[in-house]
């Protein structure tokens, strides 16, 4: 069987490892040429009771060619026990009494192959699924056309490894990797590749490479001697990718990257305040372990404190940036507010999640976008963007820090927990062909003369920063004369002054690139998105065969955005949330009549849902 | 250096008779002393009487959202340990709105200078009581008086870890500016109370020790490795009395040449002492319906610098983690860093 791409969904306990073995089957599968899109979707909490419907976790891949999201349904599950068999199979209502497949609600579509560990589904482990029945098959009503395929994962491992002087329990921990060899087969994914690979993975742990080798191996070969049951699936090979190195990234590691990379090319320091906050911790993760790129990470003791030693670092001549989600933006307005009072540099990363308060900080949702734009007392402009893949998080991030030290002004940066924990291929830049970033200073001839409320032609404030002799000067969230710098009260000057700060962050969209549609731009129908919805959106547009306007300029627009807009007969604003970027819009693009497409549910919208839509429309 | 070369060419806009206007002078006189050039110094502030200090100072300054001088504060020096940086702050600011960061600076021993203008009230926004207006007392925000126990800064400061503690007086400037340059030479975060009059909205707080001709009987100014002695005509001395019941460790007031007089060792890491001898008569600062009891032989209140002792600073420390990380790792550059991932041809 010959597929263009494929959706593949490993589901199983917390701990048994389906996000490691997802992502070697995806890295894997980037390697052969593939292109990827993953979707990790894991319970809130760290460790529920092993073998229970609030313990699954799961790890979405998409491979092949034309692959723009991780598959609203997947082609081949692997269950590793009865838990995950009816999470996967009963989607959203895997908690209803007596509920049964339904396709429309299931993880897997209904003519899915579905691997399941048979040595995982006692008597005991149906009872704490809450199976009511000792068939479970029949309970959950799958039809005849869901391929079922009995592995006895454990018991197989357990015989792998028999010689291995292993353990029971760590012995057990390696089932992923025999369920790995059988999809690794089932792909015709060459095993000595992926063999090769897992040595790279556990090149710091030696002792793991030995048995984890043989498990795979075997869990491969077993898939051979399934041979006659099922039939191996045949990915066409990725149209042609630009010429280059590349790797597999997920987006919270691409923005750390995008830090790193800007801070070098600026020359400066890279500092990061944080507080942990899911789904943003792994910046912070990153950054603390990036000591040999010179970064300073500081975990402040609370959001606020994490914008404010940024602010200091900024004031002192750092790159500095400050990570968060949702709830942390909102403790960190004040701070972001002097920023933009101090015409400081700064970069906020703001990883949505579901909300309001804490809401549901595991899942994915576009709904921080008016707190971004306007969630701050005063007239407070500053500068936002929106990452839309895995990968450019890393372009993205770099912008940010190129606006926010050459325009200096806070910049927003917006990614999500669906970007922050997908992952995609990157092309791995050269920093010399990354853009060049030259941070405001101040002009020599001002030594003795300087002070904060000086401007260049673009009406960005000069920056002297301490140590530098003959340049002393006092910043303030107070309003400062638009001549003299100092504090002032006077009506007319804060009227000036809030305009020149306006002025300043409107005029960055003189330096970034014009927005281009996707798809087919002599469509009458437009859909727009911002940010991560890109590759739903995509694939909606594609099958639509219509045009696609994915922002990631939100403010300043890009200057022809209201063009583009209103040369669409039809035009469809599709985000995951009530219409924030509907009525962003409308502000910005008067007198267009904008149709929406919201969706609500924390979860990555549904391609075949936005074009039943929009068919209907 | 002189004081005047740390003048900016503000106006400085504290009420006539303020005790900030003291301070400020203090700063000058000891920036001089201490020599570091003006470029060199960033004065961080937060919000209220005590934070509009960076105005009047020729350094770098940032006169900052209220609470949060200590955090931004924080930043700067981490960032660049090779700036002396000096953190303006009042009682509200700092204890209350900012306390999280105060005693989180202290924790991790930050090595900032830190003023806390305690005048017991909030100025700035006319009269309300502050974390450390003594209980019972009447203002804007509490005209039947307060019901809540204030904070004693030093016990903050101690139980957060504090590796220096002083506290001084608005009218003494010798002590003031002698706890400046002192806080400097230490590396960490130095916290000096500076016990000030706000002459508008409780004027006369400090009077039991501000007044000329009771000061000398009612506080002592420690000197690190000199007598505990004290009073107009220097003739009592401090000892420490241990209740034989309890064993509760208490400081009393003896003659002068009495052997059990103690010697003042700021140095000693133990807090024990320090804590005791920072506590002496803050009871009628606590609460206004303290009655004093024996006069003659009630405990003075401590001035000068209480506590000092050597700790490595969080700036210090974590930039010597970077440096030496980056000794040893083969990758210094995102050209080199890159090299490290798992990546593919294509």
């Amino acid at each position: 069987m010959e597929r263009d791409n494929i959706v593949v969904r490993f589901c199983g306990d917390s701990g048994d490892g389906m996000q490691l073995t997802g992502g070697l089957f995806s890295s894997l599968s980037a390697i052969l040429g593939n292109e990827i899109s993953t979707l990790p979707d894991f319970p809130a909490e760290i460790r529920a009771p092993q073998g229970t419907l609030g313990g699954v976790s799961g790890f979405q891949v998409n491979v092949g060619k034309g692959v723009f999201t991780p598959g609203d349904k997947a082609d081949v599950i692997v269950a590793m026990n009865a838990a995950a068999l009816k999470v996967c199979a009963l989607g959203s209502k895997f908690n209803r009494q007596g509920a049964t497949y339904n396709e429309a609600d299931a993880l897997f579509k209904s003519n899915a192959v579905v691997i399941v560990d048979t040595d995982s589904f006692t008597d005991a482990d149906l009872k704490k699924a809450l199976y009511t029945s000792d068939n479970p098959f029949t309970e959950l009503g799958l039809p005849e056309s869901v391929q079922v395929v009995p592995v006895a994962l454990t018991n197989l491992t357990k015989e792998a490894l028999k010689d291995s002087g292993m353990d029971n329990k760590a012995v057990l921990k390696s089932r992923n990797m025999f369920a790995l060899g059988v999809v690794c087969w089932l792909f015709d994914r060459p095993i000595d590749k992926a063999i090769h690979f897992l040595e790279g993975k556990f090149a710091k742990k030696p002792a793991l490479i030995a048995p984890n080798v043989k498990v795979l191996t075997d869990g491969y070969n077993y898939g051979q001697n399934l041979a006659l049951s099922i039939n191996q699936i045949r990915l066409t090979p990725a149209t042609e990718q630009e010429h280059g190195t590349y790797t597999s990234i997920a987006g919270n590691k691409a923005t750390a990257w995008g830090l790193i990379a800007a801070a070098e090319r600026a020359g400066k320091r890279l500092f990061l305040g944080s507080y942990p906050i899911t789904p943003a911790t792994d910046i912070m993760h990153e950054l603390a372990s990036r000591k040999d790129m010179n970064v300073m990470v500081v975990q402040a003791e609370d959001e606020i404190a994490g914008v404010c030693t940024a602010i200091g670092a900024s004031f002192a001549g750092d790159l500095a940036c400050t990570s968060t989600s949702g709830p942390g933006l909102s403790l960190k307005s004040e701070g972001i507010g002097l920023a933009v009072m101090a015409e400081l540099p700064l970069v906020v990363i703001d990883v949505q999640r579901g909300g309001p308060s804490t809401g549901l900080p595991t899942k994915t949702e576009q709904t921080d976008l008016m707190q971004a734009i306007y969630g701050r007392n005063g007239e407070c402009p500053l500068v936002v963007l929106a990452a839309s893949t895995p990968a450019n998080c890393f372009d993205f991030a770099y912008e940010a820090c190129k606006i926010a030290l050459e325009n200096m002004t806070p910049v927003i940066l917006m990614t999500d927990t669906y970007l922050a924990n997908g992952s995609s291929l990157w092309r791995i830049p050269q920093l010399a062909e990354l853009p060049a970033i030259k941070p405001q200073g101040v002009p020599e001839q001002l030594k003795g003369k300087y002070n904060p409320a000086l401007r260049d032609e673009n009406g960005v404030r000069y920056n002297a920063i301490p140590g530098m002799e003959g340049f002393q000067y006092r910043n303030i969230g107070l309003e400062r004369d638009s001549e003299k710098g100092s504090i002032s009260t006077n009506p007319e000057n804060h009227q000036k002054m809030i305009l020149a700060r306006q002025a300043k962050v409107d005029q960055v969209a003189d330096h970034i690139p014009e927005a281009e549609v996707w798809g087919n731009a002599e469509s009458d129908t437009l859909l727009v998105g911002f940010g991560s919805t890109e590759g739903h959106l995509k694939a909606a547009a594609k099958q639509l065969d219509c045009a696609l306007l994915q922002l990631n300029y939100i403010c300043p627009l890009q200057r022809n955005v209201g063009d583009i807009i209103r040369s669409y007969k039809r035009v469809i604003v599709c985000e995951l949330n009530s219409g924030q970027l509907a009525a962003y819009l409308r502000s910005q693009v008067p007198n267009v009549t904008l149709l929406q497409y919201n969706q609500m549910t924390a979860q990555p919208f549904q391609v075949e849902e936005i074009v039943e839509y929009i068919k209907g429309l | 250096m002189t004081p005047q070369d740390y003048k900016s060419d503000q106006y400085v806009r504290f009420c006539p008779g303020c005790g900030d206007h003291a301070i400020c002078a203090a700063l000058q006189k000891a920036m001089a002393q201490i020599g570091v050039p003006p470029h060199q110094i960033a004065v961080i502030s937060g919000i209220g009487c005590s934070s509009r200090m960076p105005h009047y100072l020729n350094a770098y300054g940032f006169n900052t959202i209220h609470g949060r001088g200590g955090a931004v504060a924080t930043g700067v020096k981490t960032s660049h340990p090779e700036l002396t940086v000096w953190q303006m702050s009042g009682d509200g600011d700092c204890l209350a709105i900012g306390g999280n960061h105060f005693i989180h600076e202290i924790r991790r021993n930050v090595d900032l200078n830190i003023c806390m203008f305690n005048n017991r009230i909030y100025g700035l926004t006319k009269g309300q009581y502050s974390p450390t207006s003594p209980k019972g007392f009447v203002s804007k925000s509490s005209p039947f008086g307060t019901v809540e126990r204030p904070f004693i800064p030093a016990q903050l400061v101690l139980g957060a870890g504090g590796t220096f503690f002083a506290r001084t007086l608005d009218v003494d400037m010798p002590t003031t500016v002698d706890c400046m340059v002192q806080a400097h030479a230490h590396k960490g975060a130095s916290v000096i109370e500076c016990l000030v009059n706000c002459v508008i909205f409780n004027n006369g707080t400090h009077e039991w020790i501000a007044n000329r001709e009771q000061r000398a009987e009612h506080s002592i100014i420690l000197k690190h490795g000199e007598k505990m002695i004290f009073g107009a005509n220097q003739d009592k001395g401090l000892a420490v009395e241990i209740d034989p019941q309890t064993f509760v460790p208490k400081m009393i007031v003896v003659p002068a040449d009495d052997p059990r007089v103690l010697v003042h060792d700021a140095h000693q890491q133990d807090p024990t002492l320090h804590r005791l001898l920072a506590l002496m008569g803050q009871e009628r600062f606590v609460d206004t319906n303290y009655q004093s009891q024996i006069t003659n032989n009630e405990l003075p209140v401590a001035l000068g610098v209480i506590r000092s002792v050597e700790a490595e600073s969080y700036d210090e420390a974590v930039n010597r983690q970077i440096s030496d990380v980056r000794e040893k790792s083969k990758a210094k550059t995102f050209d080199e860093l890159t090299q490290t991932l798992e990546r593919w041809e294509m």
